[in-house]
């Protein structure tokens, strides 16, 4: 196979597949999420949960408090710019925002290329400090299982990628531009059966606790 | 024109210096990346060189590569070296007709046994027994077999015959293939390109009849002194790729600055060509300069790579007609999983024991 028919087919069948399957799984996920229910609550309501409920998905945003940050640090701090990072290369980045408008069919403004190629970087070591905090520190050692690894090489590998695409490194661009969809690919199809959900399901449990913990009465 | 003529008499005869010569071989040598110190010696082999019998097949094609190489503005030395070729069989250019012609063919493949250069031009239909091209009644595959058959080596000018080009593009009526495909027992050099650049034709004959040898190839069976790199390695708007600064559409302020045109479609990161440094119409401008993005024409597939206009990166398929039906079956297998669920759920519940006291005392007395 040349690389051209390579791209071909990671641009052409194997991305319709992937976007199927994500959207097939997500929808999936969130039936089987919301089926579950809530219990009925027995007590009597003291205020609303609705407020609360929305504030909490977005005050948690904001970095925890000291104590929690004191013992953590590592993990904080390269949580916080792995994350970011990540957002702003997957989202502001010229080139992402273009295949991402030519499927929703609106476009938002990108940033500067070298600015997003910062975030890369900072992205990629922030990635490999947690990686190497999972493979030394011994209590997530002891709780690293095998697909939070798989997890970790799937975000990993759609940066580096994109990487050395976007500098023309080591490989040829063609090749290097195939691998790199190729490894979105695998994260899309990856994304709703894995703890990768997290990104969109992390608002619905927010909402939850806030609005219980609102109902008792603490007004987030 | 003699055949015992040799280049250097030749060029002599019409008046051309040595000096003039000499300045044309390390051009040569140049395009074809070869030290400066290969320069004498292409110039001696070249002048010492007897007319190369070529022959010249155009199966599926428009011509477009002939025109292309043909049109060199000021008659040049290029030129020059392309009468010395002995063209002894090409349908657009050769005066004879009808049997004459083909009589011409196989006269120049029985005179030149193991020794002529066959330059094919044009895609080969293989379907339906080769039924969908045919000269003087021998369908293009026959042709192909017969005049490649004792040819030293072949030149597959054009994405047609590199790779299948136009013809060969989805869904491919007439079973078009490339020329390496259907030759497997002779040297094959591509100069792809819809049309192919003039030099790169010229010099890449040049190395064969000084050399004895082809040049040095890449995966794809072509030159690597004129396909080693990207259009966009070369590119002058590259700068603007590397800021990120795009032009849009056509007439927007980006394409008026010069900026890059990724996403009007440039193909110019996939596509391995010289025009970006040799160009076009002797050395006047190329596509991307005139501020057209880059087709890939010299790139296998180049008609079937999601449309022109079409960022590199983009997706090929019409994702939003599929995304209802794949959120539907999503939905369905959710509930199902969801009901599933429920029903072990009650399950349990209703299998669901109460431990009493005395169940755990039951055995404290004993
Ligand atoms: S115009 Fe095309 S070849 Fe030039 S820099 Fe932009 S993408 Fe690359």
């Amino acid at each position: 196979m040349t690389s051209v028919e390579f791209l071909l087919l990671v641009r052409g069948p194997l991305f319709a597949i992937a976007t199927l399957v994500m959207i097939f799984g997500l929808t999936l996920r969130l039936f089987e999420i919301f089926m579950l229910g809530r219990k009925a609550n027995l007590a009597a309501t003291r205020a609303g949960g609705t407020g609360p409920g929305f504030r909490t998905m977005f005050r948690r945003f904001a970095p925890v408090d000291k104590a929690t940050f004191s013992q953590s640090v590592l993990l904080t701090i390269a949580g916080y710019i792995f994350h970011i990072g990540l957002f702003i290369t997957v989202f502001l980045y010229a080139a992402h925002v273009e295949i991402i408008g030519s499927v929703l069919g609106f476009r938002w403004p990108a940033l500067p290329s070298p600015l997003v190629d910062f975030a890369a970087v900072l992205t990629m070591a922030a990635l490999l400090a947690l990686l190497w905090r999972r493979l030394t520190h011994p209590v997530v050692k002891y709780l690293t299982k095998a697909d939070d690894l798989l997890v970790w090489a799937l975000t990993f590998a759609p940066v580096l990628t994109g990487y050395l695409t976007y500098h023309h490194l080591v490989f040829s661009y063609s090749w290097l531009l195939a691998v790199h969809i190729l490894s979105v690919e695998l994260l899309m199809v990856a994304f709703p059966f894995t703890k990768l959900t997290h990104a969109i399901t992390l608002f619905f449990s927010r909402w939850y606790t806030g609005a219980i913990a609102g109902e008792k009465g603490v007004q987030l | 024109m003699k055949t015992d003529l040799r280049l250097g008499d030749m060029l002599q005869a019409r008046g051309v210096s040595r000096r003039a010569f000499l300045k044309y071989s390390s051009y040569l040598a140049s395009l074809l990346a070869l030290p400066p110190s290969a320069a004498p010696v292409m110039a001696a082999a070249l002048a010492n060189a007897k007319r190369q019998s070529v022959i010249w097949l155009s199966f599926q094609e428009c011509t477009g590569c002939t025109e292309s190489l043909t049109r060199s503005h000021s008659p040049n030395l290029e030129d020059l070296i392309f009468d010395f070729i002995s063209l002894d069989y090409h349908h657009t250019l050769q005066a004879a007709a009808g049997d004459a012609a083909e009589h011409a063919r196989e006269a120049a493949m029985a005179a030149n046994k193991g020794k002529y250069i066959v330059v094919v031009d044009g895609s080969v239909p293989v379907k339906d027994g080769g039924i969908y091209s045919a000269i003087a009644g021998i369908s293009n595959l026959d042709m192909l077999q017969e005049t490649v058959k004792d040819a030293m080596a072949v030149v597959a000018v054009g994405t047609c015959a590199a790779y299948g080009g136009l013809p060969g593009a989805n869904p491919n009526p007439t079973g078009a293939v490339a020329i390496s495909t259907l030759v497997t027992d002779k040297p094959v050099i591509n100069i792809p390109g819809c049309p192919p650049i003039p030099e790169a034709m010229a010099a890449t004959l040049a190395h064969v009849i000084t050399f004895g040898k082809l040049p040095e190839l890449d995966n794809l069976g072509r030159p690597k002194a004129f396909f080693g790199v990207s259009i966009h390695d070369r590119c002058y708007r590259r700068p603007f790729y590397d800021k990120g600064e795009f032009a849009e559409s056509f007439d927007d302020e980006g394409a008026k600055q010069g900026w890059c045109l990724y996403k009007l479609g440039c193909k110019g990161p996939v596509t391995n060509n010289a025009c970006a440094t040799l160009k076009w119409n002797s050395g006047t401008s190329f596509p991307i300069q005139s501020g057209h993005p880059c087709l890939g024409c010299s790139e296998p597939k180049f008609w079937d790579m999601g449309g022109f206009y079409k960022a590199l990166s983009e997706p090929m398929v019409d994702i939003p007609k599929m995304v209802g039906a794949a959120a539907l079956a999503g939905g369905v297998a959710g509930v199902a999983t969801g009901l599933l669920n429920r029903s072990k759920k009650a399950k349990a519940v209703k299998s669901h024991q109460k431990v009493t006291v005395d169940d755990l005392t039951k055995g404290d007395a004993s």
